[in-house]
C-alpha cells in the first residue's frame, strides 16, 4: 500500500489530452547562466502538451506544501525516454531551491500538462516572440512550432544581465532574428524590450505578437501592441496554489467582450490570454514601475497589413 | 539508487494480521445525516470548484459526495490578489467566495454534476440571514441535491462584520432559515476559531441541523517580513492543510463527546488514510478533503482505496466500526 511511485507510472485519463500525475526520471540538471534546466522523462506530458503550458512539480523543502509551477521550456519526443520535458526555473524559495539539488535519476512526481495553450496563426504571418528573464524559455517550445508551420519566428529577449538570458545560442539558431536587451547593457541593447518592440516590428514586418516573462514586461508589451493594433498572446506568471482550476488563488482581471471584467484563473482559464483583455489598471502591475511606453514620441506610420485576432487566430480568440 | 518522491509517505504496509479480511468484504458505506454514501470520502468545499476541472483526473462520482464551493445569491469575484500564502505545512487563503452566483451555478454547475452521477452537497454563503435564506430557496426542489452545507465563515453585515459561525444565536438564525426552506438533510460548518465550539454546535443543532462539518479553516495570518505587508491582501485568511488537522480531530472529538447523536463530517488536514482513521475513531461519520486536492489532484480515490485497504488488513468489515473508538488511557 505504500505509494513509492516506479519511474514511469502514471495516473490520469488515457486517449486525451488532459493532464495527468506522473512519476518522472530526472535525465539532466544543469546551470544555464543563472538559472537550471531540468531535463524529465515524462513520455505522456511530453506527447500531450502545447506551446504555453505548464507543469506543476510536488517539491520537498522545509515545510512546503504546494507545488510549484513551471513553464514547459522545450519537449522531445525523441531519446531513450521516448518523450521529455524541460522546464527553466530560478531559485528564489525553499521549493525551487530543493529541486536545483535533486540527482540524474531521481523520480519527481509531475502534473500535466496544465493551462491553456499559445493560440497558433491560421495564416502565414510573421511572429514576433518577446520574453523576459526565464520567461523567454517556454518561447524555444512555441518557435519550435512556428518553424514546423513553416512561419518566420523573430524573438526579443530581456533580462536584467547577461547571464538572464537564457540559451542565447539557441535562440539565434532558431530565429530569423533575435535582439537581446539587458537592463544593465552587459548584453545587446542597454534598455527594456519595449525599447526595441517597434524597430523590430517594423524590420521584421511582425503580424502578431507572442509574450512570456514577469508581468509589468507582459503590461507594457500589451499596451504598445494595443497601440500599434499587433494582436498580442500572453503566459501570465500569477502565485498558483494548486494548478488545476480549484483554489481561485492565481486571478487576474480579464475584460469580456462585453467590456465587464471578471477574475479568472491563470491556471485554467490561462495562463495564454490576449494582452490586451487584461485589465491591467486593475491588476497589481502598476505599483510604480516606470513602462518605457512614454517615451516613445513618433508613431510609426501605420502598416497597412495589419491584422486582427480574428484574421490571425481564426474565430474567437 | 533512485530517491522516490513520495505524495503519502505515511502510507504503512501492517504486516499480515490473523484478522484480515478480503477487500471486497469490507463495506465502505456510511450514513451521514440522512444521506446514504458509497464511502465516507467526500470534498471540502472551495477545494474542488464545482466538479468539472477535477473530471479532467478521474469520475469524480466516485467520491462519497461533491461538496461543491460556496454559492452566494449574486454573483461574486472575490477579493484582489495576492489571496495565497504557503505557510509551514499549509497555507492561507482569503479567496472572497469567488462564485457565478446561485442562478448561473443551477443553469451550468449543478446540471453537469448531475449528469456524472455524483452526490451534490451545496455549499451556500451569506452576509446576511436573509441572504442564506434567499439562496437556499433557490434550490429547493431542484432534484438531485443531496444536502445542503452552510457556510457559517461568513462576516454578517448585520453584526459590524462578526463571523456568524462566532456567534450561537446567529449562527441558529441562519440554521432556522435555512431548514424552512428545504427539505434535504442541512449541515451546519463551524470554525475553530471560538471559545467553546460545543455551544455553537448545541445552538445548531437545536435550530435544526441534521449534522455538522467540522471544521472551516483557521484564521491565520503571515506577514512578508522585507516589505511589512499582509501576504494576502485580506491581512487575514484562512489557514487550512496538515497545520490544522490537529486542532480539528480535537474539535470533533470534543462534539462527539457532548453529541454522540450528531452525524458529523470532520474537515481539516486531511491527506492519508491514517488521517481518517483518526478523525472516524474520533466522532466523524465521513470525512471532507480539501487542500490534499492541491497537491494530489488523485487524493479522493486513492483515499478510498487505501481506506479499503487499511479497513481489511485489520479485519474491519466496514468504515462505520471505527466511528467513535477513540480508546482511554487506562
Amino acid at each position: 500500500m505504500t505509494s513509492a511511485r516506479r519511474t514511469g507510472s502514471m495516473e490520469g485519463r488515457k486517449d486525451t489530452d488532459d493532464p495527468v500525475m506522473a512519476s518522472c526520471e530526472v535525465l539532466a540538471r544543469r546551470r544555464e547562466g543563472a538559472y537550471w534546466l531540468l531535463s524529465l522523462a515524462a513520455p505522456t506530458i511530453a506527447q500531450r502538451a502545447r506551446p504555453g503550458q505548464f507543469v506543476n512539480i510536488a517539491v520537498e523543502g522545509t515545510g512546503t506544501l504546494l507545488r510549484r509551477p513551471f513553464s514547459i521550456a522545450r519537449v522531445s519526443m525523441q531519446g531513450v525516454a521516448a518523450g521529455t520535458v524541460d522546464v527553466v526555473f530560478d531559485a528564489h524559495g525553499p521549493g525551487t531551491e530543493w529541486l536545483t539539488r535533486v540527482d540524474l535519476h531521481d523520480v519527481i512526481d509531475v502534473v500535466g500538462p496544465l493551462g491553456t495553450p499559445f493560440p497558433l496563426p491560421q495564416r502565414k504571418v510573421s511572429c514576433l516572440l518577446i520574453g523576459g528573464g526565464y520567461g523567454a524559455a517556454p518561447l524555444f517550445f512555441l518557435a519550435d512550432e512556428l518553424t514546423r508551420k513553416g512561419l518566420r519566428v523573430d524573438m526579443i529577449i530581456g533580462a536584467a544581465s547577461q547571464d538572464r538570458i537564457p540559451n542565447a545560442i539557441e535562440a539565434k539558431r532558431i530565429t530569423a532574428s533575435v535582439t537581446f536587451t539587458t537592463d544593465d547593457g552587459s548584453y545587446g541593447t542597454h534598455g527594456r524590450v519595449t525599447d526595441v518592440l517597434d524597430d523590430t516590428v517594423e524590420r521584421c514586418r511582425s503580424g502578431v505578437v507572442y509574450a512570456c516573462g514577469p508581468n509589468p514586461m507582459l503590461r507594457a508589451v500589451s499596451e504598445r501592441c494595443a497601440e500599434l493594433e499587433l494582436p498580442v498572446q500572453i503566459a501570465v506568471e500569477e502565485k498558483m496554489g494548486c494548478g488545476i482550476g480549484v483554489c481561485f488563488t492565481c486571478v487576474l482581471p480579464v475584460r469580456t467582450k462585453g467590456g465587464v471584467v471578471h477574475m479568472k484563473r491563470a491556471c485554467i482559464d490561462g495562463p495564454v490570454f490576449n494582452g490586451t483583455r487584461i485589465a491591467w489598471d486593475q491588476s497589481r502591475y502598476d505599483l510604480g514601475r516606470p513602462l518605457d511606453l512614454e517615451e516613445v514620441d513618433a508613431e510609426p506610420p501605420p502598416d497597412p497589413e495589419r491584422l486582427t485576432d480574428a484574421d490571425v487566430f481564426g474565430g474567437g480568440a | 539508487m533512485s530517491k522516490v518522491r513520495r505524495i503519502d509517505a505515511s502510507e504503512y504496509i501492517a504486516p499480515t494480521d490473523p484478522r484480515a479480511l478480503a477487500e471486497q468484504g469490507v463495506d465502505l458505506s456510511v450514513e451521514l445525516a440522512g444521506m446514504k454514501l458509497p464511502n465516507p470520502i467526500l470534498t471540502a468545499s472551495g477545494c474542488f470548484a464545482a466538479g468539472a476541472e477535477m473530471e479532467r483526473f478521474y469520475d469524480i462520482a466516485e467520491l462519497g459526495a461533491i461538496v461543491v464551493k460556496s454559492v452566494t445569491l449574486e454573483p461574486r469575484d472575490g477579493l484582489p490578489t495576492p489571496r495565497m500564502a504557503e505557510t509551514p505545512s499549509g497555507m492561507i487563503n482569503a479567496i472572497g467566495l469567488q462564485n457565478p452566483g446561485i442562478d448561473a451555478w443551477l443553469a451550468k454547475d449543478l446540471p453537469w454534476l448531475q449528469g456524472k452521477g455524483a452526490r451534490v452537497v451545496v455549499s451556500v454563503a451569506g452576509t446576511s440571514v436573509d441572504d442564506f435564506r434567499a439562496v437556499t430557496r433557490k434550490l429547493r426542489g431542484r432534484g438531485g441535491i443531496a444536502a445542503i452545507e452552510v457556510n457559517l465563515s461568513c462576516p454578517n453585515v448585520e453584526e459590524r462584520g462578526l463571523v456568524f459561525a462566532c456567534s450561537p444565536t446567529d449562527s441558529a438564525e441562519v440554521v432556522t432559515a435555512v431548514r424552512r426552506e428545504v427539505d434535504v438533510p442541512v449541515l451546519a460548518k463551524l470554525t475553530s476559531d471560538v471559545t467553546d465550539i460545543v455551544a455553537i454546535a448545541r445552538a445548531v443543532v437545536r435550530a435544526g441541523a441534521d449534522g455538522l462539518t467540522l471544521v472551516n479553516t483557521v484564521l491565520g495570518m503571515a506577514i512578508d517580513p522585507e516589505t511589512g505587508r499582509p501576504e494576502v491582501y485580506n491581512t487575514y485568511g484562512g489557514l487550512s492543510g496538515p497545520a490544522i488537522r490537529p486542532i480539528a480531530v480535537r474539535n470533533v472529538h470534543q462534539v462527539h463527546a457532548a453529541l454522540p447523536e450528531v452525524p458529523i463530517l470532520g474537515c481539516g488536514g486531511i491527506r492519508n488514510v491514517t488521517d481518517v482513521v483518526q478523525f472516524l475513531r474520533a466522532g466523524a461519520a465521513a470525512v471532507s478533503v480539501g487542500t490534499a486536492t492541491f497537491v494530489d489532484p488523485f487524493v479522493g480515490p486513492r483515499l478510498i482505496k487505501n481506506l479499503r485497504s487499511w479497513l481489511a488488513e485489520r479485519g474491519y468489515g466496514s468504515a462505520r466500526e471505527l466511528v467513535g473508538t477513540v480508546q482511554p488511557w487506562r
